[in-house]
């Protein structure tokens, strides 16, 4: 059975799925929360990298492109936003920032 | 053949990275396993045809953003034995979400797909194809828009994150570069009158 775009479409969703899973299992720590979400992009990015190859457009890659672009900037400020959370309060824990709730 | 064997090594090796990435108890090995997970689709989007942006996951993510990601975890010394509690509380409801993801997934791509079944092989390129240069084609004529705003979120980001990490100490000795400017002569220089001494 040749690899068709059906195999990388479901390489992707269950690359996406455990990257799901550890959203839920890791929600204490925020770091891994902000890795989690890299691998989520990752899996979507496989998505629009196949589609493109196999439907014959390069427009595909230059939404890869732009979502790559995002993702950098959204870790710089995540990790940014970390680095000042543990200067004040010595954790990182998700427990430990939750004044918001109410 | 040999491109399915290499797709399903490369893909197993890719599963088992994001596993690791989500199971391992120290956060620095589950860096290490998120660049393997990064290889390893990098290697995946080369069997694609997508060399640019094999590429340039490797140079940005690996060379970049991981090396930021490790940089912040080495620096902030987390505690481990406290972030790994409740790990056992949440697995199961997770595992739960993550299978019916990928059964209703693999609904969609198997059973349920609209023509997906029918592209099992790509379109054959050109001989003298370039990756590269096709999408630089289509990026700098249709979407030269878009890469002028991707070009402010990168600033945006630089300027959030400086501004963010940015502190004053107290006690730290700088130069006040408009001070020094703005002192005249009658604040540094003072005159003092006074009878020379007598001879005897």
């Amino acid at each position: 059975m040749t690899v068709g775009l059906q195999h990388y479409l479901t390489l992707s969703a269950v690359l996406f799925a455990i990257a799901i899973a550890g959203i839920f299992i890791n929600r204490r720590n925020v770091i891994l929360l902000l890795m989690c979400i890299e691998l989520m992009l990752l899996a979507v990015n496989f998505n629009f990298v196949a589609f493109s190859r196999y439907l014959g457009d390069e427009t595909g890659q230059v939404f890869v492109f732009f979502i790559l672009t995002v993702a950098a900037a959204e870790a710089a400020i995540g990790l940014a936003i970390l680095v000042v959370l543990f200067r004040n309060r010595r954790s990182i824990s998700v427990d430990d920032i939750s004044e918001m709730k109410g | 053949m040999f491109l399915n064997l290499l797709f399903y090594t490369f893909g197993a090796v890719l599963v088992g990275a994001a596993l690791g990435v989500v199971f391992s108890r120290n956060p620095v090995h589950a860096i290490m396993f998120l660049v393997l997970a990064f290889f390893n689709s990098a290697v995946l989007w080369l069997l694609l045809e997508a060399e640019f942006l094999a590429i340039a996951l490797v140079l940005v993510y690996v060379g970049a953003v991981m090396v930021l990601f490790l940089f912040v975890v080495m620096m902030l010394d987390v505690n481990v034995e406290q972030v790994r509690e409740g790990f056992a509380r949440y697995m199961p409801v997770g595992l739960l979400v993550a299978f019916i993801m990928v059964v209703e997934l693999g609904q969609v791509i198997w059973v349920r797909s609209w023509g997906i079944s029918t592209l099992t092989t790509a379109p054959p390129l050109p001989e003298d194809y370039s990756n590269t240069k096709a999408l630089g084609k289509v990026l700098y004529t249709e979407h030269v828009y878009a890469f002028e705003l991707a070009s402010v979120i990168l600033l945006l980001a630089i300027v959030a994150a400086i501004t963010l990490t940015m502190r004053k100490r107290p006690n730290l000795k700088q130069q006040d570069i408009a001070a020094q400017v703005a002192v005249r002569r009658e604040d540094r220089v003072r005159l003092v009158s006074m009878p020379a001494e007598k001879k005897e």
